[in-house]
């Protein structure tokens, strides 16, 4: 009886959410919609560091660089190849997802402090290794779709999808969320399955794990491959939705950003993410509302950093988790 | 038995949500060697941790009259409690001048300090010679020396010695018990020692506790204990 | 080709790398501090150093003599380092290493904010602690500026070896930091020494920027910013977890990214804070724990 009540929550919590989902951008303004996608983004891109640090336990101060190579290969794919920019999407995935593997190969070797660091030099490195191979990456102006490819852009001006005509900003919207409650999906049945425990094991001690008969390296270039998907896809979004890239989009700021994210909606657990995305993103904005002084955005934004951390030093999902305990063990013991 | 220097009635302790002990009730007179035993998680570590106020406790805890319940680690040493702990508690990355050192880290005597180092080297000379050594590169015996040395440089009124027997070899074990032995009667030195080899603890003691799942189970003279065959079969495992 | 060197040029170009050097090694020993008793790299030690500059600009600007500000911005920046930890990490102490992380990186913009809200964001001067001089030695022209940044960053390693090795507290420190729930045992309030970690850490950081600032001519609030990669870099470089290995690195650093903008064309001084970044990767690929790290066994 009791399974039947925690299953009958469980659903009705999903369809709660759905129903936020489809009909939020009916009651937030046009502009609005244009933030949440890009909470979107970010949600994306956090879901994929979670995945590599908190189920892993490795640090990464780099994936900024990662959803900087999807957003890049978006970038370069539509204006040089004419692409329409949605279909760029699973390939930045790809793309980034393949660097990623490429970055968990020498970090292998690295723990800890050390892999934080090097991620951390690699982020502060790729602004000017863009800038560096300018031919290619369109240097220091980056490359602007609304001026070099207009017509590879989806939705300007207004779509038609399945009969229902919308905003651009919607549409990005609706692209974004989708694609993100997908993957928060897929990385949901990533983590209580088989692969899951693997990464855990991982992350609680590597000796341990490896004495189990865990295959460490395979793991960690795995964990970083696939969080690297996710930066990915969700740098394609940021640029798609942005209409623009250049070696500033993605400073070691947005790594540190979706960092901050993944660490405040809970390292872990994939339910507070959605929190942490809609911190990073509307934080900088409530931080200029306060005042726009010179130096009180910024303190503002470091100040609420810190609270939320010192309140929640285990993010929303640690207390999303407390709050829930008692619930889910009363509806799984036996009375 | 004669005025208690340390007392714990119904004391219960907790690792985050699981408690460890139910309500434990001891006392230690000034100048005895009592001894704590019990099986792997009777909670005999914890108690001594109750002690120390190195774990959440509750209930009273009294040292010299006074409570210490509610008191931090720092508090507790520096009334003249050493606790050493599981483990040994080596400064590892120091000298062993340097653990010594520190173990008079709370006194303000400098006289009597260096009077007590002197005597310390007199129990243990082996030390002197390895005064620049890194503490941690010494055997696991010398390191059980090294702590109690340690200890002792606080002057302490009461000993914690968590475990000193665990993982050396039985020769070092017996000369570790001699020496508290030998303190406790030359020099009065009170001590509560929690052992796992009850029968080594037994013949070092006056007065034991045997703990079961968080709990006094049985409460003695050491030589009671010792004698009664029953409750060494079913208790202390000889 | 050696027998065409000037030697002259590389004993100047040498001394200036030692003195940029010294004072990322400054910067990098409060790095390193803070890491041994925290277990964190602090993100913002580069911030809270220009905050100190600022501060010594202030009292300056008010009539205080230049030694005077100096040991006055040392002490305030120290009681404020100690304040950082009471008020700011102290509540995370227990919490997990990447909460604390992001805890210093929102001290960074904190501290970052907090200066421009004092401070408008347009450059300033600060005199000079050593005049500019030109002094000859052994018939080279070294700057009295660079000798004189050389002598205090040395100074005040020396100073705090002294303070670590040799005192009381220094043991306190250090025991804290290593072995914290032993120390608590032996009756050292481990509390206390993270946050005397901090403020000297801080006091540290209030040095390296009252010598990098009028090195630079003019500063703004992003002084330190480029320093603190630097003396990560010479952290990584010399070994984290080493103080020794922080300074040497800091200064073999300083020599080597000098020595190459001078006579690696291409690179030039723009270039430095890649090469330091190359550095910092170098390394952790080849040897993680620095020159001066004890490399970790691990066979898994």
């Amino acid at each position: 009886m009791r399974r039947a009540l925690g299953i009958g929550l469980w659903v009705a919590m999903v369809i709660a959410g759905l129903a936020v989902f489809l009909l939020l951008p009916h009651f937030v303004s046009d502009f609005h919609s244009r933030d949440l996608a890009q909470a979107g983004a970010f949600f994306i891109a956090i879901i994929g560091l979670n995945l590599v640090t908190g189920y892993t336990g490795q640090i990464s101060l780099g994936h900024g660089a990662l959803m900087a190579i999807g957003g890049y290969t978006t970038a370069l794919l539509v204006v040089h190849e004419h692409w329409r920019d949605v279909w760029t999407i699973p390939l930045a995935g790809i793309v980034a997802g393949i660097v990623g593997f490429v970055v968990g190969l020498p970090a292998l070797r690295l723990s800890g402090l050390y892999l934080a660091l090097a991620t951390f030099a690699l982020a502060v490195a790729l602004p000017d290794l863009i800038k560096k191979f300018s031919h290619f990456t369109g240097g220091t102006d980056g490359e602007n779709f609304l001026a070099s490819a207009p017509k590879q852009v989806t939705g300007l001006g207004g779509i038609t999808i399945f009969g229902h005509s919308m905003t651009q900003n919607h549409f990005l919207y609706y692209l974004t969320w989708s694609i993100g409650i997908i993957g928060f999906f897929l990385a949901w049945l990533l983590v209580r399955g088989r692969a899951g425990r693997t990464f855990r094991s991982v992350r609680d001690s590597e000796v341990a794990a490896a004495s189990s008969g865990v295959n460490l390296a395979a793991t960690k270039t795995v964990a970083f491959a696939l969080s690297g998907v996710y930066a990915g896809v969700g740098g394609a979004l940021y640029v798609i939705q942005n209409e623009i890239v250049d070696p500033l989009s993605f400073t070691v700021s947005v790594s540190i950003l979706i960092l901050v994210g993944a660490v405040v909606g809970g390292l872990g657990s994939l339910w507070g993410l959605v929190l942490g995305a809609l911190f990073v993103e509307y934080l900088p904005t409530i931080s200029t509302h306060v005042s726009t002084r010179p130096g009180v955005p910024d303190f503002v934004y470091g100040a609420a950093i810190i609270v939320v951390m010192i309140l929640l030093p285990t993010g929303a999902g640690g207390l999303i988790q407390r709050l829930v305990r008692p619930l889910t063990s009363w509806l799984y013991t036996r009375p | 038995m004669p005025e208690a220097l340390l007392e714990l009635e119904d004391v219960e302790a907790r690792y985050g949500q699981v408690r460890a002990l139910h309500g434990v009730s001891l006392g230690v007179a000034e100048g005895e060697v009592v001894a704590v035993l019990g099986a792997n998680g009777a909670g005999k570590t914890t108690t001594l941790r109750a002690v120390s106020g190195t774990v959440r406790r509750s209930g009273a805890i009294a040292f010299a009259g006074k409570s210490i319940a509610r008191r931090s680690p720092e508090f507790v040493a520096r009334l003249g409690i050493a606790h050493v702990p599981e483990g040994r508690g080596t400064l590892s990355e120091l000298t062993v001048a340097e653990n010594l050192r520190l173990g008079a880290y709370t006194r303000r005597d400098r006289a009597a300090v260096r009077e007590d180092e002197r005597r310390v080297l007199d129990h243990f000379p082996w030390l002197e010679e390895r005064r620049d050594q890194r503490a941690g590169t010494l055997s696991g015996g010398e390191q059980q020396m090294l702590a109690l040395a340690r200890a002792l440089m606080l002057r302490p009124r009461l000993v914690l010695l968590d475990e000193p027997s665990l993982g050396l070899a039985p020769k070092v074990v017996a000369e570790i018990f001699r020496i508290v032995g030998e303190l406790n009667e030359r020099e009065g030195l009170t001590v509560l020692v929690v052992e796992q080899n009850a029968s080594l603890a037994l013949s070092a003691s006056s007065r034991a506790y045997v703990l079961e799942s968080g709990r006094v189970a049985l409460e003695g003279t050491s030589a009671e204990l010792r004698r009664d065959e029953s409750v060494r079969r079913s208790y202390l495992g000889y | 080709m050696l027998l065409a060197l000037d030697w002259t040029q590389l004993a100047q170009q040498t001394v200036i790398g030692l003195s940029s050097g010294g004072t990322w090694a400054l910067l990098a020993l409060a790095i390193v501090l803070i890491y041994r008793s925290t277990g964190v790299i602090n993100f913002a030690q580069g911030e809270m150093a220009m905050f100190s500059v600022f501060i010594a600009w202030s009292l300056v600007n008010h009539g205080l003599a230049f030694w005077a500000a100096f040991f006055l911005t040392i002490a305030i920046s120290f009681a404020g380092g100690v304040a950082v930890e009471r008020v700011v990490i102290r509540p995370v102490e227990a919490a997990p290493v990447l909460t604390v992380v992001i805890v210093t990186l929102g001290l960074l913009f904190v501290v970052d904010g907090a200066s421009k809200i004092f401070w408008s964001p347009e450059r300033r001067t600060i005199p000079n602690a050593f005049s500019t001089r030109p002094i000859d030695v052994a018939g080279v022209a070294f700057s009295i500026q660079d000798l004189g940044n050389i002598a205090v960053s040395l100074g005040l390693v020396v100073l705090l070896w002294g303070l670590f090795r040799y005192t009381k507290l220094g043991l306190a420190l250090r025991a804290a930091a290593g072995n914290p729930d032993e120390s608590r045992l032996l009756g050292i309030r481990v509390s206390w020494m993270l946050a005397l970690g901090w403020g000297l850490a801080a006091a540290l950081g209030a040095v390296s920027g009252m010598l990098t600032a009028p090195a630079l001519g003019s500063f703004d609030q992003n002084l330190m910013q480029p320093v603190l990669l630097y003396a990560i870099a010479g952290a990584v470089l010399g070994g984290i977890e080493s103080p020794l290995g922080a300074v040497v690195g800091s200064l073999l650093l300083g020599v080597f990214v000098t020595l190459i903008g001078t006579y690696v064309g291409w690179v030039g001084t723009t270039l430095r804070l890649p090469v330091a970044l190359a550095v910092i990767l170098g390394v952790l690929l080849i040897r993680p724990t620095g020159l001066f790290g004890r490399s970790e066994a691990r066979r898994v």
